[in-house]
């Protein structure tokens, strides 16, 4: 058969074109590397661009007070303490450099009076800590990055006449499978990560990257869900190309549902209502008009939190001197307590509450905060905020869970080498739930660490891994197939199908029975994706494109599934109403997922590596004992007496 | 309960095509683009469309709705009347690639010749210092979601394949006065380059590209005026101006874009179908906008014959076209060589 591939060499390719990816494919080309970036979209269109909070970083410009101990408190407190501390700590630390770096690349953030980075307010964040630009903040992001790209291309153009010399952008490049080198993973050892195939959505042709080091940057999996803020993209396509290269993936159970969604008109159902229509006023009333978060506040944040409504309402302005209201709980208590309202049959026509900023400012103070929210609503929707109140509820949003990975290289863990990790398709740094602004952030740190370790990878081989060339020709057919199969099933309904599967049955809450009855149907439904069939040519056709995207979904789907079903708890995204309680002794396990020889969905414990004694010395006792163990705690008071005896260098900071 | 409506899009690819006929359902408090994908669950799997963010962020969506450019997941189907029919097409001023996909990479290629930001020299990263009222100008233009709609309808390029190569059109206009306004950018001609290498002198603010923006940047005034005005300002020489006041247009030496004759009136060669043979509203002499007695240039516009400069489409052409008789030949590129294709 002879199919035409287009062969390229690179040092580091990375896959995924957002704010992870670019940050990579930077810090490698910087590394002297050449590099691919690989996008499924158009440069500059990733779903980073929907980001509108802001990007979490202790610079302390707003509040003095902040900094990296009370950022890590923060994130380790919203993903309740599942999270790797070592990312944590990483991304806690570094996350200032990183926004600071964006200003040499051109980033315009809004300022403060005195001309530095301003920083909002945001849900679980201590302090105000989000570098913003109004409500569009990943759009300048990803807008940065994206010109920091094309002006290292003009460097690249100054040296050596070509604009792609060092580092290329592949835009509608779709990549179907990483290719491993036979002989290592032959002698036992782990395999080595050689390159990857795929095709140009454009043309439908084929390509093949040969390439030691590749940086998964694929962002994360909602389009297996019939609510999502999410692009038609976000196919788990990472998370499902590490797991066949031998990578495993940690927490999936693990999914954000944002708890404020669109949910009318239909055309518009998921798309989110920036957290900070609540940290600038914006209040949630249910068809009552009650104020309910008040009666949704769990005791573990109860010392944080205002009890009343005028205590609340004195916040915005005396945030020192009074508690925070309670709209701007973690999400994953926004969207709980938003749940049970619409489930207590106190919800909006629409399957919603009422999110209110009309009746709390003035209407031009909307339009100057919350600008794009405005203009959205307006021409989406034809809703005027400044009038009437917005009809929102819970979407999926963010998985927290992704690609194991080492925190200091984002190298994933596994069977694999070459393969690192950064952004939504890695896991372990949110926990069991991501603070909002912490994913842009996330995306900066990681995605260097990311680019940077996989430079360093490629010059400390001793040899270029080979690709094997039955490997490719079975990638061919594979892609292949669908096309072949004119009278097969279509694609759209089976996506349908799946997302009706995970909507209803793996949604936010969830049961043992449902549960067990998903995991039935994905079976099912994995019979049926075999026989996808695609009608049309290879030439841009989105049929095809989905029939591929498919078997990602579906085995992203199980792997999520099976760990819901097997942690028997209820702890930030991840929701039993069987289970409700939070429990201390699954805490110090993390489900990892990976794929045994005949492409099953193998789910194992492993223990959560223990927190470094200084860190863990920043947490009050009392609110550790929400979360540990008893021996955990006894452990804990034996570090915290001996590091007082040692002076307590951090006594201050830790009992704030 | 949804009800049927007709819509009509165009198939093909760069070999040619034609617009085919859908009934397809269509719900309330839908937009344009939820029906192009019904279309591809229901009916036609391997519709090409470009989409990602649904939600008028990511400027992906762009296409032609009865001929008008704009997003389809911003084009409310409330905004048809009853009964209406849709007609969908590609971006004209683009290379098509297969039914509404086209190919932008005129616009990749524009922004990689436009200069990057300029770090100031001695300032580490987290010394910068701005004050908000000075980002706010940029911020504005920084708003872009890049959907190229301006591209698209700016006249300059829409019916002028040959202009593309000096041209780099709004979209990358505000891009240079971006830099031009960003406070510590330090680069100093943005200006001169904008009018050197970007073409700017070619756009007679007609102001079809702001008219048309998404994001409701003003590129017209608050961009394309701004860097105009102070490139006049800068080049200002009283013998200039002399000359200006007493040699025919076409006695000047420099009028803008005319070294390669590109300005040229256009005709409709290129036209086929039944708008053959009727003239683009483009095709009258170039002409830059007045230059007051001061050498500048007024900022606004009340002083140009219609407000806002005359529709690409034509000022006497309503929108939208009446259903049924609208047809749709995506221009190929090199059209302007080409013999005319005459005919419906």
């Amino acid at each position: 058969m002879a199919t035409r591939i287009e062969r390229h060499h690179y040092d580091v390719v990375v896959i995924g074109a957002g704010g992870a990816g670019l940050r990579a494919a930077i810090e490698a080309r910087l590394a002297g590397k050449r590099t691919a970036i690989i996008s499924k979209s158009l440069f500059g269109k990733a779903h980073t661009v929907m980001a509108e909070g802001g990007a979490a970083a202790a610079m302390g410009n707003v509040n003095s007070r902040d900094n990296w101990m009370v950022h890590f408190r923060d994130t380790m407190r919203g993903g309740k303490f599942l999270n790797n501390f070592r990312m944590a700590e990483l991304h806690a630390k570094e996350a200032p450099e990183r926004i600071w770096e964006l200003e040499t690349y051109g980033a315009l953030f809004d300022r403060t009076k005195d001309g530095k980075i301003s920083q909002r307010n945001f849900g679980g964040h201590e302090y105000p800590r989000l570098a913003h630009v109004g409500d569009r903040t990943g759009l300048e992001l990803i807008r940065t990055l994206q010109q920091k790209i094309v002006s290292l291309q003009q460097e690249d153009f100054a040296a050596t006449g070509n604009y792609d010399s060092k580092i290329r952008v592949f835009s509608e490049t779709t990549i179907t499978e990483l290719l491993l080198d036979d002989t290592t993973s032959a002698r036992g050892e782990a395999a080595k990560i050689a390159g990857a195939f795929g095709y140009y959505r454009e043309s439908g042709e084929f390509i093949l990257f040969e390439a030691p080091a590749v940086v998964l940057a694929t962002g994360g999996v909602g389009r297996s869900y019939k609510v999502t803020s999410n692009s038609w993209e976000y196919t788990g396509d990472g998370h499902a190309l590490a797991l066949r290269a031998g990578a495993t993936l940690i927490n999936m159970e693990f999914l954000q549902f944002h708890p404020t969604g669109m949910v009318w008109p239909p055309s518009v159902k998921g798309i989110l209502v920036t957290e900070s229509v609540r940290g600038d006023g914006g209040v949630l009333r249910n068809s009552e008009g009650k104020r309910f978060m008040f009666s949704y506040v769990p005791d573990v944040f109860r010392r944080q939190y205002a009890e009343t409504e005028e205590e609340a309402d004195r916040w915005y302005t005396d945030p020192d001197n009074n508690r925070r209201p309670p709209e701007l709980l973690p999400r994953d208590e926004v969207a709980r307590a938003i749940n049970s309202e619409v489930k207590a049959g106190r919800g909006t026509p629409a399957g919603g509450v009422y999110l209110d900023v009309s009746t709390r400012m003035p209407a031009e103070v909307i339009t100057r905060r919350l600008p794009s929210m405005y203009h959205q609503f307006k021409e989406l929707a034809d809703v005027d905020i400044t009038k009437e109140p917005m009809e929102v509820g819970p979407t999926c949003h963010y998985v927290m869970g992704g690609v194991e990975v080492d925190p200091d290289s984002a190298a994933a863990s596994g069977r694999v080498t070459g393969l690192f990790a950064a952004g939504e398709v890695s896991g372990g740094m949110h926990g069991s739930n991501r603070l909002g602004g912490n994913s842009l952030s996330d995306l900066l740190v990681f995605g260097k660490r990311a680019g940077e370790h996989a430079a360093a990878y490629v010059d400390a081989l001793s040899a270029r891994p080979r690709v094997s060339t039955p490997d490719v020709e079975a990638a061919v057919d594979t892609a292949l197939a669908p096309l072949q199969r004119e009278s097969g099933e279509n694609p759209y309904t089976l996506q349908q199908d799946l997302q009706a599967v995970m909507g209803d049955l793996v949604g936010i809450i969830r049961r043992e029975g449902e549960l067990s009855d998903a995991l039935k149907r994905l079976q099912e439904l994995k019979q049926r994706v075999v026989n996808v069939g695609a009608a049309g040519g290879r030439r841009y056709n989105p049929g095809w494109h989905l029939a591929l995207d498919l078997r990602n979904m579906l085995v992203v789907s199980e792997c999520t599934a099976k760990a819901a079903l097997e942690r028997e708890e209820s702890r930030g995204g991840h929701t039993r109403e069987d289970f409700p309680k939070m429990i201390p002794q699954w805490r110090q396990v993390n489900l990892v997922c990976s794929l045994d020889d005949n492409g099953e969905v193998l789910l194992e414990r492993k223990p959560l590596p223990r927190m470094r004694d200084e860190l863990i010395r920043l947490f009050d006792r009392a609110e550790l004992s929400k979360y540990l163990t008893d021996d955990e705690l006894a452990q804990y008071d034996a570090v915290a007496g001996s590091g007082e005896a040692a002076g307590a260098t951090n006594k201050t900071e830790a009992t704030r | 309960m949804g009800t049927k409506r007709r819509f009509r899009v165009w198939r093909g690819d760069s070999s040619g095509g034609e617009i085919q006929d859908y009934d397809v359902e269509v719900n309330d408090g839908e937009v344009v683009l939820d029906i192009i994908h019904r279309l591809q669950a229901t009916q036609t799997p391997d519709l090409a469309c470009r989409w990602n963010c649904k939600a008028g962020k990511c400027g992906s969506c762009s296409m032609e709705i009865n001929g008008k450019p704009k997003l389809g997941c911003m084009t409310r189907m409330s905004t048809f009347e009853e009964g209406e029919v849709v007609t969908i097409t590609p971006l004209r001023t683009f290379p098509v690639i297969r039914d509404l996909v086209t190919d932008v990479s005129f616009n990749y290629q524009k922004a990689r010749e436009t200069p990057a930001f300029a770090p100031p020299a001695g300032l580490a990263p987290g010394q910068y210092r701005m004050q908000q009222v000075d980002v706010e100008r940029s911020q504005e233009f920084r708003k872009c979601i890049e959907c190229y709609l301006c591209q698209t309808i700016c006249h300059v390029v829409r019916d002028h394949e040959e202009n593309k190569k000096a041209f780099s059109g709004p979209r990358y206009f505000i891009r240079a006065a971006e830099l031009d306004m960003h406070p510590l950018d330090a680069r100093e001609d943005r200006k001169e380059y904008a009018q050197q290498s970007q073409g700017l002198g070619y756009c007679n603010i007609t102001k079809c590209c702001t008219e048309i923006c998404p994001e409701h940047i003003k590129i017209t005034d608050n961009a394309i005026i701004p860097m105009k005005e102070r490139v006049v300002d800068r080049r200002y020489d009283p013998l200039v101006w002399l000359g200006r006041k007493i040699l025919r247009r076409d006695e000047l030496e420099d009028r803008p874009g005319d070294g390669n004759g590109s300005m040229a009136p256009s005709t409709s060669v290129g036209v086929t179908g039944v708008a053959a043979g009727t003239p683009f509203s483009s095709a009258r002499a170039p002409e830059g906008p007045p230059i007051r007695d001061d050498g500048r240039m007024d900022v606004t516009e009340l002083t140009m014959p219609h407000q806002g400069g005359p529709s690409p489409f034509g000022d006497d052409q309503a929108f939208p076209l009446p259903p049924g008789n609208f047809v749709y030949n995506h221009p190929a590129p090199g059209k302007d060589e080409a013999a005319p294709e005459g005919g419906h």
